[in-house]
């Protein structure tokens, strides 16, 4: 379908599968800021702007917003606004961004976890902290990426909820579920949604190369799995053209997922 | 009249107290007022509170046994995602955390500035934070919506610890970097503020090359000014230095080997701060 093989160019690899089904995630997303954290979101949001999300607005890292679409890692050309800490935490309060975060956990109904594993009071493990987790989700659209998909990641109950999923919105009462939205998650093996009735995890499509049964295998719980699952789609030759010549020419993508 | 507000950075800590409720500023690793902090090292000042977007220095305080209770939504070196002393001091509950979304942590410190008792934040609502934090109030609004929020409590600090670019000697702090993160709004909420800068300059000269926006510090909420150019070493002050990262991986190195943090406390935080500068120039001749 893409032509590839047709024109001679190299196939995708498993990242750049990754990175297109990152880019999706702001398809038709309009006017707002995309907020990618980790690599391959970082490269798909790029491709997003470049191609069929024109309008998203993007930071350099930092506080700036910038004008052009430059490669991961270099320094923009030129700069259209500023967006400090203190504007970005306010910003998720007017749901205009979209932002991309990873997890450490994440449980069948979307609660995500980034702060600690085990007991909080005493963790065995302390991670980052909540960080922005519980602002992001119950104000604007909040996708995750996870990099190495396992049943250490794709948990049944997640150590700590810092990002919130479906269930927990809906006991926390209107107040929480009014601006809630969890689009999808990305994993190195596929795309995840919550698109079933009682809104709890569905495998939306397979990566190209990966088999239904790694994904069950690899994931703590009970997934939905539909009768028919897609792959997810090919890059285009032009999309391909753009990931490996002009926002990720040092093949940064590739270090986070490995072929 | 000019008032003149400078000190060195051990006056600063002679104004605080053991048991103190500490804000300190700036971002991760990112424009900290680490001369400071070296300078609360130095002394028996202990048992704090401490209010910060956590970096380096949530983890030398913790690493000193100096935190008795840390209120925080992270403990990051920004390159570095870990801080390994924030990580390994609460993986063996060296200090009571009152763990706080970043949001959710600039409008309790707004309350504070404000004088209210909370601010309605979204944040928090359905999250573990509600159960971690026992003490957190919702509160339903008056109106005809009647939504549920959470009432984000007032942090009120006894002092506030921030590092700028420039000041004059009446604490009207400049920064010129492109964040100016949360400083003026901890000074704001503090009893005492206090700033240490690159380099103090006269106050006709604060906007020589700069426009007015660059003033994020109003003298009225400072009490001290330090001098302490590259105080805010490792950890970035944007354009005066970039983040001192050599030095930074080295910290982490050391930080995450108990056998070498000793080494590494005797080499470059046993002595006064110009000590401290010295050892940093030794380093990097010895790496370059």
């Amino acid at each position: 379908m893409s032509g590839t093989e047709t024109t001679g160019i190299q196939a995708p690899s498993r990242a750049e599968y990754c990175v297109v089904a990152c880019a999706e995630a702001w398809r038709d997303a309009g006017e707002i800021l995309a907020s990618p954290m980790g690599t391959v979101p970082a490269i798909g949001a790029r491709l997003a702007r470049l191609t069929f999300s024109p309008e998203l607005l993007l930071t350099d890292g930092e506080a700036l917003l910038i004008a052009d679409t430059p490669a991961v890692g270099a320094t923009a050309g030129s700069i259209e606004g500023w967006l400090p800490f203190r504007q970005h935490l306010t910003l998720t309060a007017t749901g205009r961004r979209h932002v991309m975060m990873g997890a450490s956990q994440i449980d069948r109904h979307g609660n995500q976890n980034i702060s600690c594993i085990g007991d909080w009071a005493r963790p065995a493990r302390q991670l980052l902290g909540v960080r922005g987790a519980p602002v992001n989700t119950l104000n604007n659209p909040t996708s995750y990426w996870v990099p190495k998909h396992s049943a250490r990641v794709f948990v049944e109950h997640v150590d700590m909820v810092s990002g919130v999923g479906y269930d927990r919105a809906a006991a926390a009462g209107p107040s929480a579920t009014r601006f809630h939205r969890i689009p999808e998650v990305v994993s190195n093996l596929g795309v995840f949604d919550f698109e079933t009735p009682d809104r709890t995890m569905r495998l939306r499509s397979l990566h190209p190369g990966v088999s239904l049964e790694q994904v069950t295998g690899a994931t703590g719980f009970a997934l939905t799995v539909p009768d028919e699952v897609p792959f997810t789609r090919e890059p285009t030759a032009a999309e391909l053209r753009l990931i490996r010549e002009v926002i990720d020419p040092k093949g940064l993508r590739e270090r986070e997922v490995p072929a | 009249m000019t008032q003149d507000k400078t000190m060195t950075a051990d006056d600063v800590v002679g104004r605080l107290e053991s048991g103190m409720t500490i804000g300190i500023g700036g971002w991760g690793s990112r424009r900290k007022p680490m001369a400071l902090v070296r300078a609360l090292l130095r002394s028996d000042v202990t048992d704090l509170t401490v209010v910060s977007y956590g970096g380096p220095d949530v983890g030398l305080l913790a690493a000193a046994g100096k935190i008795r209770k840390l209120v925080a939504a992270f403990g990051t070196l920004d390159s570095i995602p870990l801080e390994p002393h924030f990580t390994a001091a609460r993986q063996r509950g060296a200090f009571e955390m009152v763990e706080m979304d970043e949001a959710m942590m600039m409008w309790s410190l707004t309350a504070g500035a404000q004088r209210l008792p909370f601010m309605p934040v979204r944040a928090g609502m359905g999250s573990d934070l509600m159960e971690v934090n026992p003490a957190l109030r919702t509160v339903t609004s008056p109106y005809e919506d009647g939504e549920k929020l959470v009432a984000a409590p007032a942090l009120r600090l006894d002092a506030a610890l921030v590092h700028l670019n420039r000041s004059d000697v009446q604490g009207n702090g400049q920064y010129l970097g492109p964040d100016p993160y949360f400083d003026d709004l901890f000074c704001e909420a503090a009893d005492q503020g206090f700033v240490s800068c690159e380099q103090i300059v006269e106050t006709a000269d604060l906007l020589k090359e700069h426009g007015p926006q660059t003033l994020l510090i109003k003298r009225m909420f400072v009490d001290g000014v330090v001098e302490t150019p590259n105080g805010a070493h490792f950890t970035s002050c944007v354009p005066d230095h970039d983040r001192d990262e050599a030095f930074q991986r080295a910290y982490v190195k050391a930080a995450r080997d108990p056998e070498a943090w000793p080494a590494f406390v005797e080499r470059f935080l046993s002595g006064d701060e110009a000590a401290y500068q010295a050892a940093v120039t030794a380093f990097h001749q010895e790496e370059a």
